[in-house]
């Protein structure tokens, strides 16, 4: 038996490909709109693996360093450094800011880091690690710089000397990595106005200008203008020690917040992109009933205007299954063209998007399957209408 | 197993009746029709005398009120259907042309043809062997593999002439053949409906309004106010 689903779409092709082209640009919104949320996880997963750590110390009753501000005093991981489990423990400073390149804004995530600890950027895939104490920079290669070229943060500018591919914030904003005391500096620094006002405050009061202490109002000029805050501590533990064991340990005696990987790890993927995955999976929704409802409406009219050829098929002793069968292939034919059509355009406009768009193939089949459904539901319509066609309408009169 | 006295299509006392009570249309009253193997007759009535529901009587495809149709000598309606598979039964044993060729526009001139063989179970390849055999005896094999659409009107009323003999049906039920033709193609037509008649030893009914083609039947059924009248021509 001869296909009579595949001759109409040879036979009317070019309606066929071009209604494809519309569901295929419309799968591929959603494939895309997947691959956004997939790639939101993936940075949220992929910081928290770069950071090397087991354990993250932040300021008590916080869900720093990512999710929420959290300031520590920068000797405190000398304190956890002691706490047997502790392999090694290393300050981080973490801040979000715009940087210019080529006269154009980009945003970053400037890293303050200690080298050869936790925190620092992993492997590079072009020029060294930073190995002076000031001024130079590792960047990731999404923020556009080149080796050797210079980057301003605040008021100075740092050499790049390395860069590292996939070391993203939470919000996929390429890392510029400085070093940890560049990075306070940084961080807590105010442009000269604010420090010569705050000077001047300081000295208009009586309590720290005190004629008979001397060196007691510079004393607190100083530490008014210098920084000894980080935002987080990174721990690895020792091997066969307990992450959460240790974790428990650090808030228990050092009054401070310590989440394990899998604490952040519910922080960074659930708590802090919670209400985009919303958005995302509504907008999915939305998208599958518009695809629906399109695929319907186009297999409806299609099958409406075949309704004489319908009745003297069914006059001449064609089935009603293989009539609903016709109608189901050119349905599920016009989901595999857009499936084809919409998973080609979202691998090729990936990357053009300015965050990650991960494309997994599990959710290339997921959206297979949900074509499969969609287009057997949008095809019922048209069956119900093809078999209420009379075969008697064949006959004039 | 019939023989050439049994009719290919008998039709005693058929009756049909469109609504019921105070609105109930009586279409047919009692319809008489016998017709031969190999016979081509005509049915002519004005617009509204019943001859659309006699043919869908005929065709299986409306259900006669009362009445009795035998086709080859089977009863296969008396009072109800007697046959379980009217689908089958017009797939196997009736062949339809309609006043306008109605050809399935997405298959080729062959597997227009071959599609009822296929229906009927036969291979791809015997089905187009049996449809290529009618094309070359209505002489359109030249277009075999066309476009319907492709075709003139005499074109496409041969190919669906070749649809309808495709099962080798011992009823054909022709609806206005030559409504779209010319004189000498509807002429044309007729006689492709003899031939075909003659050869193959079916019973052709034709249904038609067009003058030029009546005095072509030997035997001409008129049908007013659901009743049929017989009269020879020649």
């Amino acid at each position: 038996m001869i296909s009579l689903a595949a001759r109409d779409i040879a036979h009317s092709w070019s309606k066929y490909v071009l209604t494809g082209i519309g569901l295929g640009l419309l799968i591929g919104v959603t494939l895309s709109m997947a691959g956004i949320f997939r790639g939101m996880v993936d940075d949220a997963q992929v910081l928290l693996r770069n950071s090397q750590a087991d354990v993250w110390v932040v300021q008590k009753d916080t869900q720093g360093p990512y999710a929420e501000s959290s300031s520590l005093p920068d000797d405190v991981y000398r304190s956890i450094l002691g706490m047997p489990g502790v392999q090694q423990a290393a300050n981080v400073t973490y801040f979000t800011m715009q940087v210019q390149h080529q006269g154009k804004d980009t945003r970053v995530m400037v890293v303050g880091f200690e080298s050869g600890q936790p925190g620092a950027p992993p492997s590079l895939i072009a020029g060294r690690h930073v190995t002076r104490s000031h001024y130079e920079a590792v960047a990731d290669v999404k923020a556009g710089f080149k080796l050797g070229e210079k980057i301003r943060i605040r008021r100075n500018e740092y050499t790049i000397v390395g860069l590292s591919q996939r070391t993203v914030s939470s919000g996929g904003d390429p890392m510029v990595f400085i070093p940890l005391a560049d990075a306070q500096a940084a961080q807590f620094q105010k442009n000269n106005d604010a420090i010569v006002s705050g000077r001047e405050r300081t000295a208009a009061n009586p309590a720290f200008n005190r004629p008979n202490v001397p060196g007691l109002l510079e004393a607190v000029q100083m530490s008014q203008t210098t920084s000894h805050n980080v935002n987080a501590v990174l721990v690895q533990v020792r091997a066969r020690w307990d992450a959460a064991q240790l974790a428990a340990d650090i808030q228990r005696w050092k009054h401070l917040q310590a989440y394990t990987y899998a604490d952040m790890e519910e922080i960074s993927v659930k708590k802090l992109i919670a209400t985009s995955a919303k958005q995302i999976g509504l907008f999915l929704v939305i998208l599958t009933i518009v695809s629906t409802a399109i695929v319907s409406f186009i297999i409806y009219t299609m099958t409406l205007g075949k309704i004489r050829e319908i009745a003297v098929l069914k006059l001449i002793g064609t089935r009603n299954s293989t009539i609903s069968w016709m109608i189901l292939q050119e349905s599920l034919g016009l989901g595999l063209v857009g499936f084809i059509i919409g998973k080609t355009v979202a691998t090729l406009w990936a990357p053009v998007f300015p965050k990650y768009v991960l494309l997994l193939p599990l959710d290339a089949v997921l959206g297979l399957l949900v074509i499969v459904v969609v287009c057997t539901l949008a095809s019922v319509m048209a069956i119900r209408a093809a078999l209420k066609v009379d075969p008697a309408e064949a006959i004039g009169g | 197993m019939a023989d050439n006295t049994t009719p290919a299509i008998e039709l005693r006392g058929l009756c049909k009746r469109y609504g019921s009570g105070d609105t109930a249309v009586d279409a047919l009253k009692g319809v008489d029709m016998r017709i031969a193997p190999g016979e081509v007759v005509g049915l002519v009535g004005p617009s509204g005398s019943g001859k659309s529901t006699l043919l869908k009587c005929l065709g299986a495809v409306i259900d006669p009120t009362a009445g009795q149709m035998f086709l080859g000598g089977e009863a296969i309606f008396d009072e109800v259907w007697k046959v379980k598979d009217l689908r089958t039964l017009r797939r196997d044993r009736i062949g339809f042309v309609f006043q306008a060729p109605y050809l399935i526009p997405f298959l080729d001139v062959t597997d227009n043809v071959a599609l009822l063989p296929m229906l009927a179970g036969k291979s791809n390849k015997e089905a187009r062997r049996r449809a290529l055999e009618l094309l070359e005896a209505l002489d359109v094999a030249h277009r075999a593999k066309s476009n319907p659409a492709l075709l003139s009107g005499g074109e496409q009323q041969r190919v669906s002439i070749a649809r309808a003999l495709a099962n080798n049906p011992p009823v054909i039920l022709a609806d206005e053949p030559t409504a779209p033709l010319d004189g000498e193609r509807a002429l044309a037509v007729v006689k492709i409906l003899n031939d075909m008649a003659q050869q193959h030893q079916t019973a052709i009914i034709v249904v038609t309004h067009d003058e030029k083609i009546i005095p072509t039947f030997k035997r001409l059924y008129h049908i007013r106010d659901g009743k049929t009248y017989e009269e020879a021509v020649s």
